[in-house]
């Protein structure tokens, strides 16, 4: 597993009078799902935006899959699947044909029923983007990143503002896009999502990273320190309460 | 993966997307179809009506004389009868009837025409006159026609011509006018709509070109535009009798300077696009580079029409280039080098707004 397919070394951006990155540097492994955690501000999206060559560092390197950002943006944007946090997509048309746009900005052949498939999305190919749910435009976000049949793909908070159901709804279809092969890197700040898909984290404070590892070693690390939780865990959260009650389905479809 | 990435074909995507778009959006129809064409009807069949003068008869007024019989005869003189005199001297006053006649024989067996026209339609009132003169000579020398003194003829000949109707003259300024809010509104919102949804910014993370972007996104606004262009001079020539001199190769000449003319008025549309901070910003800067233009640049009245300090302006806008050369080539029968200058002002306005919008274009 511990191929390195990304590597970030001293990356650093620097806003007119801000550094929003401090030099940091991290690796990620061929076919897992990376973590980028960190409070709102932390630099997480700059970070994510320079290694999907949509921003230009300061200085610093980072090499996703033998190529450069500096020399070899289009070799990278062909290997890569980017969804924004927020993006939109070309208005007045319907699903398959975005797909279709997509396939001709990416030169590939895409079907777009297959397509739409893979992210439970068929039944709505005839709709605009802005007519879907929050947790359909996700969805179809993920499915434009998979397009081009990516190496690696970048997701930037995919799950904020979804209701718990979306949010384990997304989760399913993350893991599987892991399960082809395909190496994840996501920033997020919930932790319970990171716990459940990271294999690996890295938190992000301040423009630096903290510390890297898997989910497990940061708590086991921290419970070795003496750390005790100030209130006994129960057996089940709320938010178990409240899926027990309203059930696994997803809603707004 | 494609070894070779081809941009034209990641560019003809773009334009089949913005183009299925466009047509399913009804405001970019609206405006660059149905408004030229309501005032191409507008004005199709205002001039139908022409020239008229209304005259009025004095209730007293003999219909047998020889100068009733021949005023009859005048097409564009219409004869009001039956008019109370009350209700003619009011008409008189404000002018919806431009004059007042009565024709009589006095005691001695003279015919007498005694006219009264109105200060408040001073040039009819006046072109009658003449009319009523020129009758009334005519009447006198039929009269003393046996009679040899030296007489003073005239002698007129008409040259033939081309008859130019209305719909000539404001067609072609339609088409441009369509032409210019096409290009400059339709640009200004879908790149500014495009940059804040950030539809553009996921574009750049694939390995699309930003010079791909621009042209894929102008060619279908040249295509949506050229195909409106097609439809207003079909009904034109069609249903109102729009004078293309030398058939196709004239439509052909008006589409390619239509291409020309959009690629110029597409670069204002970046500018705005540029200028504008939000959608809501585009119209009043929009406006500001169209309306003047639709007033001043000939498209409803000739150039020559406006006071003589306001030449200049109109003399200095694009869009009476464009006017003027697409009359020449309608009506005229020029081709396209026929209107070399025409096209060199406009030429020339596109090099100085594409320098502007190269400044001040933005892409996030």
């Amino acid at each position: 597993m511990d191929k390195t397919i990304i590597q970030v070394k001293n990356l650093v951006k620097k806003y007119d009078d801000l550094e929003a990155v401090k030099g940091i540097s991290f690796d990620v492994f061929e076919g897992e799902i990376f973590g980028l955690l960190g409070p709102n501000g932390a630099g997480k999206t700059t970070t994510l935006e320079i290694m999907e060559t949509l921003r230009e560092k300061t200085s610093g390197e980072v090499i996703i899959d033998n190529y450069s950002v500096d020399k070899d943006q289009n070799k990278i944007k062909k290997i890569i699947g980017v969804q924004l946090q927020a993006a939109g997509y070309y208005p007045n048309l319907h699903l398959n044909e975005l797909i279709e746009l997509f396939a001709g900005l990416y030169n590939v052949y895409a079907n777009p029923d297959e397509m739409l498939q893979l992210v439970n999305l068929q039944d709505r190919k005839k709709s605009k983007f802005k007519e879907l749910s929050g947790g359909q435009k996700q969805r179809f976000s993920i499915c434009t990143t998979l397009i081009n049949n990516p190496k690696i793909v970048f997701l930037d908070e995919p799950t904020t503002g979804l209701d718990p159901q979306a949010r384990r709804n997304l989760w399913e279809l993350i893991k599987s896009i892991k399960g082809k092969g395909t190496t994840i890197m996501l920033t997020t700040h919930y932790m319970d999502e990171a716990e459940i898909l990271c294999d690996r984290v890295g938190i992000i404070d301040n423009g630096k990273i903290i510390t890297i590892d898997t989910p497990d070693n940061l708590i086991d690390k921290l419970v070795k320190s003496g750390f005790q939780k100030i209130k006994k865990q129960k057996d089940a959260s709320l938010e178990d309460v409240f899926l027990n009650l309203t059930g696994h389905e997803l809603r707004d479809e | 993966m494609n070894k070779n990435y081809s941009q034209l074909r990641a560019m003809f995507s773009l334009t089949k997307a913005s183009l299925t778009a466009l047509l399913r959006n009804p405001s970019a129809v609206v405006f660059n179809l149905i408004f030229p064409l309501i005032f191409i009807i507008v004005f199709g069949f205002i001039s139908g009506s022409g020239f008229r003068i209304d005259v009025a008869l004095d209730k007293n007024t003999d219909t047998n004389n020889p100068v009733y019989k021949s005023l009859e005869q005048i097409k564009s003189v219409k004869l009001i009868t039956a008019l109370p005199d009350e209700e003619i001297s009011s008409e008189l006053e404000k002018g919806r009837i431009d004059a007042v006649i009565n024709i009589s024989k006095n005691p001695d067996g003279m015919t007498v025409v005694s006219l009264k026209t109105t200060k408040a339609s001073p040039e009819r009132g006046n072109i009658f006159k003449v009319m009523l003169n020129e009758i009334i000579s005519r009447q006198n020398l039929e009269l003393m026609k046996d009679v040899r003194i030296p007489k003073t003829e005239l002698k007129e000949e008409v040259v033939e011509g081309r008859k130019f109707k209305t719909i000539d003259f404001i067609l072609p300024g339609q088409l441009g006018f369509s032409l210019l809010s096409a290009g400059v509104f339709g640009t200004a919102f879908i790149f500014i709509s495009l940059r804040q949804t950030l539809v553009i910014k996921r574009f750049f993370a694939t390995p699309v070109s930003r010079a791909a972007i621009l042209t894929g996104e102008s060619l279908s606004r040249l295509i949506f535009s050229i195909f409106s262009a097609v439809i207003i001079i079909v009904i034109g020539n069609l249903f109102f009798g729009f004078t293309l001199v030398n058939g196709f190769v004239t439509f052909l000449n008006m589409m390619l300077l239509s291409v020309i003319a959009l690629t110029v008025f597409l670069g204002f549309g970046f500018v705005v696009s540029g200028i504008a901070k939000n959608e809501s910003s585009v119209p009043p800067i929009a406006n500001l580079i169209t309306l003047p233009q639709f007033l001043l640049a000939g498209t409803f009245f000739p150039v020559s029409n406006f006071p003589e300090w306001l030449q200049p302006v109109s003399k200095a806008l694009p869009l009476t280039y464009l006017n003027e050369a697409m009359r020449k080539i309608s009506f005229e029968g020029a081709d396209i080098f026929g209107v070399g200058k025409e096209i060199g002002i406009l030429l020339l306005w596109g090099l100085a707004v594409y320098i502007i919008a190269v400044k001040v274009f933005k892409w996030e």
